[in-house]
């Protein structure tokens, strides 16, 4: 087998950090070739320097047994690499065919030529299996939409080696199934792919050899017919990790959160939760599932009083809550992990004292006589700081500079240490590594245990699964409906989160209501913008 | 009720068209250049070293043509100046165009006075000439209304229409529209996103002081202090009321014209208004049409007011 891409012993230093220590990746052409690795592993650095977004210190790059030197994205595609980014590059108010030739040489430069162009683009998807219609206006697509445009654009402008990063992320269980039956057809036509993941199962399913990067230093290349889950974690880890949890039984009885015919609005003014009920009982966690924007946000922010109830009512432990403060909310022994943490869940300024006083600053021991206690503050964050294993030089370093599974356990160590009634999690492993989020899980466990109440709001599927007793799916700001135990169906969930309800799920009516919101997300933009002007 | 009518005659239309022109032509400029994400506050200050440079280029040349050259000079250095400030050093826009504004304010006037001096009457200058077209002038009622204007006038409609085209049909457009709605995607396909927001800077600059050489170089034939008159922060709003497409733009300078001659007549016909009430006509207008029109704001670039930041790349 010819390679397509060979780089050789590449070396990459940033200010503090050696990115990519002798690096050596041989891709051949017409595979499907997986590079795994936890965040920070050097991943990304990598795939950037071949894609010209930045220049290695060291080491030689060879695409088809041809020396190259790639110093920009432009000297990247001549030499037919494309790359298809993890947020997607497209203008949202432009059309499919506009954003396919954008900054391309027009046949009647400088006049634009959309005509030819739609022709080579519907050329281009038919031969691919890559159908889209190239008179749409991209906000109107679907996400999975959107990333066939992305690949058409790289392929538009003449790649045959596509990296792809993290391409699974945004997208549904049955978008990610389509995704690969479009990989597959084009290694067939020759194209070469290179997948960028954290997830292993994806790798286990799509890719034919695996390189996995640990610390920036190459670990291995192995075929992933000759491999499996474990061994890669261990590879990607350094050590035995569990992939699956114990759950003990719980005494589950009552009921500390209940959402009755709850609806809210978002920014724009359209309803972002419409007639959501639901009850979490002690000693249990529910997971809500649900491709991101469908809600829950909303959904985290109306239960922690940060968002006004347009109907319904919301108990906790039997009290109303829905004309109270947030402050009182927190006071029921409610604690929140939320989605953002270095903007909602810490104050990156602020030393690891200071953000773990945050919710429980004006009670004593903290604060007597309306002053601080700055002893009894260093005594309680040396001993979080230890109970939580928060990696850090003492408790006035700054949580900025921590990284970010640190980070996520000084939000931890301050909602969890207070023994709260009900955990709102969102997100809780966002871009954590294996380590950090084998850590959060088993928190959240324990919390269940112990007898509180967790609502997990996650996008991650596989930690749905693993964690939750019951599911609930969320589209569209309603939901879908239920499953409970041992009977999930990952293709169920999968459907739901794609608008199907639960009842109608099994009348072979796909009735799929449509593509997650794009009108949310440009709701989202202009609600930013209004901040900036 | 006859005396009303009697406002809207030719004459009225016709200093309509002349009047709408320096609005017009700092608008389109700033079509582009928010188009490319950036937000020029500073239009007036543009539009005020236009009127002022064009004075003071055709007192020392002796030609008004010579006198537009300069004002257009100290347009592209202002335009480059500001695209500096909020490009290259990310500055807040708003703030950075509010200070240019009170610096060109204070900046002419004082120069005014420190060239020629205090005098009971400004220095006057050799002007840009109407230039009659022919035979069009000659259709009854519109002819005058349209063709017996200063070349700078009808430059002002004609860019309109270059503009529109540019920005639509063209492979350049394309390019400003996506540094404008996200700098990040046009960035990632090799699109050089400072290159192009610093032409649009230096493009908006350039046309604004273009207007205000309308205003000292063809309607008048001097400088007046702060002679601008607000027609900076005018083009700002018929830019947003005209959904960021150059005819839209247009339009709104066109009531501001139209709200300027009405206001104007109305003095000299001696209508019991006190002249400061009829002064901010035009404005009640633009404020009344914002209202109107308030909230269906989809044409926005998404990225406008935004500095772009290169991505880290680690």
């Amino acid at each position: 087998m010819p390679t397509a891409v060979k780089m050789v012993n590449i070396v990459k230093s940033f200010p503090g950090v050696l990115a990519n220590k002798n690096v050596t990746l041989e891709v051949e052409k017409g595979e499907i070739h997986a590079l795994l690795g936890e965040n920070g592993a050097g991943k990304t650095t990598l795939m950037n320097i071949l894609f010209g977004l930045s220049q290695p210190d060291s080491g030689e790059i060879f695409i088809n047994d041809q020396r190259v030197s790639i110093n920009s994205p432009t000297d990247a595609i001549t030499h037919g690499i494309g790359m298809i980014h993890q947020h997607f590059m497209l203008i949202p108010v432009f059309t499919v065919t506009e954003n396919i030739t954008l900054g391309e040489h027009s046949p009647k430069e400088p006049l634009l030529d959309l005509e030819t162009a739609k022709n080579k683009i519907l050329e281009i998807g038919k031969s691919a299996g890559l159908h889209v219609n190239p008179d749409a206006k991209v906000m109107d697509l679907c996400v999975g939409e959107q990333q066939r445009v992305e690949i058409i654009k790289a392929i538009y402008r003449g790649a045959n080696i596509l990296i792809m990063d993290e391409p699974t992320s945004v997208l549904t269980p049955q978008e990610t199934d389509e995704l690969f039956v479009i990989l597959h057809q084009l290694t067939e036509k020759g194209n070469t792919i290179l997948f960028i993941t954290h997830k292993l199962r994806e790798v286990m399913a799509i890719s034919d050899r695996v390189t996995v990067l640990r610390d920036g230093s190459l670990i291995g290349t192995v075929k992933t017919k000759d491999t499996n889950r474990n061994e890669l974690a261990k590879m990607m880890v350094g050590r035995e990790v569990f992939l699956t949890f114990d759950k003990n039984p719980t005494h589950k009885e009552e009921v500390v959160l209940d959402l009755q015919h709850v609806y809210a609005k978002n920014e724009c003014g359209l309803h972002a939760l419409k007639d959501v009920s639901l009850q979490v009982k002690g000693g249990e966690i529910l997971g809500i599932a649900g491709v991101d924007g469908n809600g829950q946000n909303e959904l985290a922010e109306v239960i922690m009083g940060l968002r006004p109830l347009d109907r319904g009512d919301i108990l906790i432990k039997q009290r109303s809550v829905k004309l109270n403060t947030t402050r009182d909310i927190i006071d029921l022994g409610v604690s929140c992990i939320p989605f953002l943490r270095q903007k909602e869940g810490l104050v990156l300024t602020f030393s690891v004292s200071e953000n773990l006083i945050l919710k429980e600053w004006h009670n004593p021991p903290i604060t007597r006589k309306g002053f601080f206690d700055t002893k009894a503050i260093i005594d309680l964050s040396k001993k979080l700081i230890k109970e939580y294993n928060i990696k850090t030089t003492g408790p006035n370093a700054k949580v900025g500079n921590m990284s970010g599974g640190n980070q996520q356990k000084v939000v931890l160590a301050r909602e969890l240490s207070r023994n709260p009634n009900l955990v709102v999690a969102c997100h809780p492993t966002h871009g954590l590594d294996i380590g950090a989020t084998e850590y959060v899980r088993q928190q959240l466990l324990k919390e269940r245990e112990r007898g509180a109440a967790v609502l997990l709001i996650s996008t991650e599927l596989d930690e749905i699964m693993a964690l939750c007793d019951r599911i609930v799916v969320l589209f569209e700001g309603q939901i879908m409906g239920e499953v409970a135990g041992e009977k999930i169906n990952v293709d169920d969930i999968g459907l739901m989160m794609l608008g199907v309800r639960q009842e109608n799920l099994h009348h072979g009516t796909l009735a799929v209501a449509g593509c997650s919101s794009a009108e949310t997300k440009r709701c989202n933009v202009t609600t930013t913008e209004k901040d900036t002007i | 009720m006859n005396n009303i009518l009697s406002l809207f005659t030719e004459e009225f239309f016709y200093a309509t068209i002349r009047m709408a022109s320096p609005v017009i032509l700092a608008a389109t400029g700033e079509v582009f250049l928010q188009r490319s994400g950036i937000i020029n506050l500073g239009m007036e200050s543009m539009v005020i070293y236009g009127a002022f440079f064009g004075v003071l280029g055709s007192a020392l040349t002796g030609s008004g043509w010579m006198g537009l050259a300069a004002a257009m000079l100290a347009g592209t250095i202002t335009g480059l100046l500001y695209g500096f400030i909020v490009i290259t050093l990310k500055a807040n826009q708003s703030v950075t165009g509010t200070a240019f504004n009170i610096v060109g304010i204070g900046l002419t006037s004082f120069l005014a006075r420190v060239i020629w001096g205090i005098r009971e009457l400004p220095v006057q200058v050799d002007t840009i000439k109407p230039w009659s077209v022919p035979i069009l002038n000659k259709i009854p009622f519109i002819g005058h209304i349209l063709f017996d204007h200063s070349p700078l006038v009808y430059l002002a409609y004609i860019l309109v229409g270059v503009a529109t085209f540019v920005i639509f049909k063209t492979t350049w457009g394309l390019k400003v529209r996506a540094v404008g709605e996200n700098p990040r995607a046009a960035a990632s396909i090799g699109i050089n996103v400072y290159a192009w927001r610093y032409f649009c800077a230096i493009l908006a600059g350039c046309l604004a002081s273009m207007g205000g050489a309308v205003l000292s170089l063809v309607d008048l034939n001097m400088f007046v202090d702060g002679m601008s008159g607000g027609r900076g922060y005018f083009a700002l709003a018929t830019v947003i009321l005209g959904r960021w497409h150059p005819v839209g733009a247009a339009i709104g300078g066109l009531v501001f014209g139209a709200g300027n001659a009405l206001q104007m007549r109305m003095q000299a016909f001696g209508v019991k208004i006190p002249s400061d009430l009829l002064l901010i006509l035009p404005f009640v207008l633009a404020f009344l049409a914002v209202v109107i029109f308030h909230g269906k704001s989809s044409a926005k670039p998404a990225a406008l007011a935004k500095p772009y930041e290169k991505e880290a790349t680690i």
